[in-house]
């Protein structure tokens, strides 16, 4: 009777796995697209148009999948052995060190147009309906009694741009230098009661969880957000300046050769800059960086935007100074 | 005899529970408390999660389910526990046998590690396989050059389930034949049975529902798994997602009804893990010849 048993749980498993099994199975070309947080639908409108695409144009049919997650914290994955055909990530720095792990050409930054970001974003203002506490202003963020929501600059790459932001815009006001700077930051962070992981995760504190009366966000996600949870409940705020946010993308030059991928992987990103592709980018917040295509959008306000290289020389300098281990982020936060 | 013998057992239990139990009021406060306690932190969320699920109707909910990501996810959880479990049964059973019924040196670090995967951080234990399997790691690289995936890939994500979920057959069944002693195991041998046939007839039909109890909490806690499994992972979608991970990701898209309706499912797993769970302790608890005696008999 007990042998009985054990075959039909025998019979059970064999099922089960038989089952489960399609999982190990792939079929067609795929391609791996590791990206970071606010992404998540654009690349789920974009996959899908460059697949036709890709069908029409070479009779072959590609299964491209995605992974999303912090910017730092996939760079480190990709890093780890998660084999990214491609990786689009936000802020060049993170793909920098990818490459200074070898799995990645060093000129890779100069593959593709505008500095491999095929479209830009800047970091704006979301607050309460009606905005309450009157915030207009970067200078707003660091009056007292004002709760800010950004995530943690260490794991986002959102946050760093909000903090880069910042900085760039106390260094230009009247009488602006490091020190006024640092102090204007640092007065910013004491107004800010969760750091997040990820801007996916600020997003959901600010708004769902009614934490903070301003939440610093990447252009996209705002608008993103402000559509998918109801206009009755926030609304968005433009400050007179911010940051150009190019986020970059980039063939992960090992697997693509180990896969056997590398024409497919450049299509994909070259389909990026196609007309097809910057609307698609578009239609979903983010600057498009065709002229004739960003012209042609009404979305997105003027506004006067720094350019990172002028502010802070480059990435890995302003990674040095501010987020590296004993940087600036970690003397004025926590004191 | 026994139609005389209830009343008078009932009667002497009323005068001792009189003189020995708590006031009613004392007894009616606590039950409450603990009740209301239950209910603010057990019943309303899973109502909360199914309530959730259902916001966009019955429909919407199938479809949530029906979705291939989620179908992926569904078949790669059910693909992980299918692998993880059993060889958990296997090593729990032997770590069970070894321990109670023969005496070597290291017994004791054996035991003490068995309990390990209990008092170390889930996402410790995803980070060990990344530092071992990862690019970085001790073997990466030549996994990397001979093409085999372990992390973020379908073995790390079971390597990561077994690592969390193996002490939970094989404590059960260590203190449940630590309690029975090894005199019916002697006595077969003493009888002329070899070590199958004792393991077979003797001490299998003893703690075969000890391993029951033992596979269901393995089991429930191998599809729930969210810590190391999230380190292991990669998150691709319908490649590496199992339920839980699956869960968040719909949470951060903003599609609330979906990630609540495959939560649902992990509610609806617990539920059944309840379910079953009290079954084998009553029978666990239900006199032992009865059932026992007539099983070895039929075998």
């Amino acid at each position: 009777m007990i042998t009985k048993r054990i075959f039909s749980l025998f019979a059970v498993l064999v099922a089960v796995v038989y089952f489960a099994l399609p999982v190990l199975a792939g079929d067609g070309v795929a391609l791996l697209n590791v990206s970071y947080d606010p992404t998540r639908e654009l690349y789920a409108d974009f996959n899908k148009s460059f697949a036709d695409y890709w069908q029409k144009k070479t009779g072959q049919k590609v299964e491209i999948r995605l992974s999303h997650g912090g910017s730092g914290k996939q760079a480190r994955a990709v890093i780890d052995g998660l084999e990214a055909d491609v990786v689009t990530l936000a802020l060049a720095h993170d793909i920098d060190e990818i490459q200074g792990r070898g799995l990645i050409n060093p000129e890779w930054q100069k593959r593709l147009p505008h500095n491999s970001s095929p479209y830009t974003s800047t970091i704006i203002f979301l607050v309460r309906k009606g905005n309450p506490k009157q915030i207009k202003d970067w200078d707003d963020l660091v009056k007292t009694g004002i709760a800010v929501i950004t995530p943690n600059p260490k794991t986002s790459g959102g946050a760093r741009w909000n903090y880069l932001a910042a900085w760039a815009h106390a260094l230009g006001l009247p009488g602006g230098n490091e020190e006024s700077a640092r102090e204007f930051v640092k007065k910013l962070y004491r107004n800010v009661p969760v750091l997040d992981s990820g801007a996916r995760g600020s997003t959901t504190t600010f708004v769902l969880r009614g934490i903070g009366d301003v939440l610093l966000s990447w252009e996209n996600e705002a608008f993103l957000a402000v559509r998918e949870l109801g206009p009755e409940k926030v609304e968005i705020v433009y400050p007179p300046e911010s940051i150009l946010a190019e986020p970059p993308v980039s063939v992960v030059d090992r697997v693509v050769e180990k896969h056997g991928t590398r024409a497919l992987a450049e299509a994909y990103l070259q389909y990026l800059y196609s007309e097809e592709g910057q609307k698609i980018a578009a239609k979903n917040y983010y600057r498009p960086t065709d002229e004739t295509i960003a012209a042609s959008m009404t979305t997105f306000p003027e506004i006067k935007l720094f350019k990172l290289d002028e502010v802070f020389g480059s990435w890995q300098a302003a990674q040095k100074t501010h987020f590296a281990d004993g940087g600036v982020f970690d003397q004025i936060y926590g004191k | 005899m026994e139609t005389v013998a209830p009343p008078a057992i009932s009667a002497r239990e009323l005068t001792r529970r009189n003189t020995l139990s708590e006031p009613a009021m004392v007894r009616w406060l606590l039950t409450g408390v603990a009740l209301l306690f239950l209910g603010l932190f057990l019943f309303l969320p899973l109502l909360a999660v199914f309530g959730q699920a259902l916001e966009k109707g019955f429909s919407a909910y199938l479809a949530a389910i029906k979705e291939p990501d989620s179908l992926a996810a569904i078949r790669l959880t059910l693909l992980v526990a299918a692998i993880s479990v059993p060889l958990n049964l296997i090593f729990g059973v032997a770590a069970g046998w070894a321990v109670t019924k023969f005496r070597f040196p290291g017994k004791n670090l054996l035991v003490t590690l068995i309990d390990l995967p209990f008092s170390v951080s889930p996402v410790v234990s995803g980070l060990i396989y990344v530092l071992v399997f990862g690019l970085q790691g001790w073997l990466g690289p030549w996994l990397y050059n001979h093409n085999i995936k372990i992390i973020f890939a379908v073995p790390g994500i079971i390597l990561a389930t077994i690592f969390v979920t193996f002490p939970f057959v094989a404590r059960e069944l260590i203190a449940l034949m630590q309690a029975q002693g090894s005199d019916e195991e002697e006595a077969a041998m003493v009888l002329g049975a070899n070590g199958f046939q004792i393991f077979w007839r003797v001490t299998f039909p003893n703690i075969r529902w000890g391993i029951i109890y033992g596979v269901i909490l393995c089991n429930a806690r191998a599809m729930g798994e969210f810590g190391a499994v999230s380190v292991v992972s990669g998150h691709i979608r319908g490649l590496t997602n199992t339920i839980p991970l699956h869960v968040e990701i719909l949470y951060n898209e903003y599609n609330f009804a979906a990630a609540f309706a495959v939560a649902s499912l992990l509610a609806l797993l617990a539920l059944v893990t309840l379910a079953v769970k009290s079954i084998v302790e009553w029978k666990m608890r239900s006199p032992r010849p009865a059932g026992r005696s007539a099983q070895c008999a039929s075998s």
